[in-house]
């Protein structure tokens, strides 16, 4: 009875003390909430108008460069020589860059993808949380390294090593030992991502395949990979991108040669890489070669383009609610 | 032996609860006068979560081919003790039992018994559906390919008696290669039923199967219940004291860690000889 009455005492002195609060005036929350909505407003204008401009710059010199009389639209995208700078002649055939490009993504991605998953689902399924509240914070340092250090670790460690155990025919630049660093750059991207995915699979999947009889690795294999199939893929499809855009370690270690290989051997010159030698060397500004890496630019632009919109497709097409 | 004598009646959800009810007593008056084969013997069973002691000698006989539930306040120690029958508290830090566990004689808590072997024995169904993210074949047929390899026709064979058991096949027999994920929360339920059916376990154990559940869905569960109890052996662990009443043969009553009383679950219900017991299934707490 003493508790039923000290409740509604309460009670009347809480609705006393809320009244004593002075009002906000209608007019003032009706204003900020304006000044609020009009900043936010312009916060997201800029990053819009800002991709845009670098959009229209990057056309208008593409268009200039394919009006030059020197340049085939043609043998831009169907040309197997790219040799802008030296000799007589010049030559603007873009598929030794783009398979430039793609050697050293492909070796790039066939080391990251695999290793990175095994490493997301050895931390997600498999670690004891202490060891896991280790790795991961290294994982993390690893994805904060600037890639001009991949880029002479690249030089200094690993075509030094490839040089003296794999084959005496890796050079000082080459296509392994770039893209094994743009690989070890990528591989925190794809680990920790994926790892998301693969925590955000509710315990109780696990729980129904570990009562069913199922080992570890049957419930990370057959169960929880599985259900997390789209969050995966979606950190693949980033880090491909990412490896795709690399310029500082493959400027650094891949060298300077646009040449049609597959030998990874090979010294070879990607799309990012030409950019950067056209933009640090001497060539005239405005002339053919400057406007060229407009064009590569455009080039790599669409390809990283249509990349995230597949990766955008497919994690909405395979994003599994669990409820 | 997945296949219940009564197989693939027609669910029929109209069956009001009264009516079970009535079943359910007429069968447990009958069962509480003959002796009863036991599945499961739990005696002095101690179980801890790191410092904390979660069940306090726990002696309890589960009968086999019988419904027992588990009932009691959260955190008596219901689940644990449910979870200990299949070691589904093995990956839990700190989590140890002492005692002695039997299931048909074989020690459930020792050291060197194979998990993988006893899960295939004793099923779980748990308190919220939880199909994979798979086809709803797929789903059934993922314990029975975890532990043999089929023929397709053996397997198929395997899937349509085991939703046919669940009393699900009816339902979904023309969209076995649709996701699982697209059935109501009932029909989600039942397939995690016909999912654990599939393995080919003696026991069954089902934490609050139906509390993530419709009235309806409830009710079908339940009917399901009753008839999976020909062949297997069930415990539920429940909140609803109506629902414990209307599926089990035995309840046991558990609160702070202890057994506090179990019999038939007529004589709980009607007649309990302890004061918590039936303030509890009265209602007065809990």
């Amino acid at each position: 009875m003493s508790n039923a009455a000290e409740i509604s005492a309460a009670a009347v002195r809480a609705a006393a003390a809320n009244r004593r609060g002075i009002a906000r005036s209608r007019a003032a929350r009706i204003g900020t909430e304006r000044i609020i909505r009009g900043t936010l407003l312009a916060c997201a204008l800029m990053s819009i108008v800002t991709t845009f401009t670098i959009l229209v710059i990057l056309l208008a010199q593409s268009v200039s460069f394919f009006a030059m009389p020197q340049v085939s639209i043609w043998e831009f995208f169907t040309g197997t020589t790219w040799a802008p700078l030296l000799g007589e002649e010049k030559h603007f055939g873009i598929w030794p860059l783009i398979a430039g490009t793609l050697l050293v993504t492909s070796i790039a991605a066939a080391f990251a993808l695999p290793v990175g998953l095994i490493v997301a689902v050895y931390l997600s399924e498999y670690a004891p949380s202490r060891v896991r509240s280790i790795l991961k914070p290294i994982l993390e340092v690893l994805a904060g390294i600037p890639t001009v250090v991949y880029g002479f670790f690249a030089l200094a460690v690993i075509t030094p090593f490839l040089h003296d155990h794999i084959s005496e025919s890796f050079g000082t630049f080459n296509a392994l030992g770039a893209g094994l660093a743009v690989g070890i750059m990528i591989l925190p991207i794809v680990a920790s991502l994926s790892e998301d995915a693969l925590r955000a699979v509710p315990r109780s999947l696990r729980d129904a395949a570990f009562a069913m009889g199922g080992t570890r690795f049957d419930v990370s294999a057959k169960v929880v990979v599985p259900a997390a199939l789209s969050g995966i893929v979606a950190s693949w499809l980033l880090a491909i991108t990412r490896a795709i855009g690399e310029t500082m370690i493959v400027a650094l270690a891949a060298g300077g040669l646009a040449r049609m290989t597959l030998n990874p051997a090979d010294e070879v010159q990607t799309m990012t890489a030409y950019m950067v030698q056209i933009f640090t060397g001497d060539a005239p500004a405005y002339g053919i070669e400057y406007k060229s890496s407009f064009a590569v630019a455009t080039v790599l632009f669409v390809i990283t383009l249509a990349l995230t919109m597949a990766g955008n497709l497919f994690l909405r097409a395979f994003r599994e609610e669990y409820e | 032996m997945t296949t219940p004598a009564n197989a693939s009646p027609p669910l029929n959800v109209d069956i009001k609860p009264p009516t079970l009810a009535v079943a359910v007593s007429a069968a447990s008056v009958g069962s509480e006068n003959q002796p009863e084969e036991i599945a499961i013997r739990a005696h002095g069973l101690n179980s801890w979560y790191g410092t904390v002691q979660a069940l306090k000698g726990i002696s309890l006989e589960i009968p086999k081919c019988r419904v027992t539930a588990l009932i009691g306040p959260s955190g008596c120690g219901k689940s644990t003790f449910l979870r200990c029958m299949n070691r589904m508290n093995d990956p839990i830090p700190g989590a140890r039992a002492s005692g002695t566990l039997t299931l048909h004689g074989d020690d459930l808590l020792a050291r060197t018994l194979d998990v993988v072997e006893l899960r295939r024995r004793v099923g779980m169904v748990f308190q919220k559906p939880n199909p994979f993210t798979k086809s709803i074949y797929d789903n059934v047929a993922f314990g029975p390919r975890l532990h043999r390899s089929f023929r397709r026709t053996d397997l198929d064979e395997l899937v349509e008696n085991s939703l046919r058991a669940a009393a699900l096949w009816d339902e979904v027999k023309d969209r076995l290669k649709s996701s699982a994920l697209g059935l109501s929360g009932g029909q989600q339920q039942r397939l995690c039923i016909a999912r654990a059916i599939a393995v080919g376990p003696e026991v069954l154990l089902m934490d609050e199967p139906c509390s993530a559940l419709d009235p309806r869905s409830t009710a079908s569960i339940e009917q399901l219940i009753r008839e999976l109890e020909t062949n297997y052996t069930i415990v539920i662990v429940t909140h609803n004291m109506q629902q414990a009443a209307r599926v089990s043969d035995r309840t046991a009553f558990f609160f702070e860690g202890t057994l506090v009383e179990c019999g038939s679950t007529d004589r709980i219900f009607t007649n309990p000889t302890n004061k918590q017991t039936e303030d509890y299934v009265s209602g007065r707490f809990g």
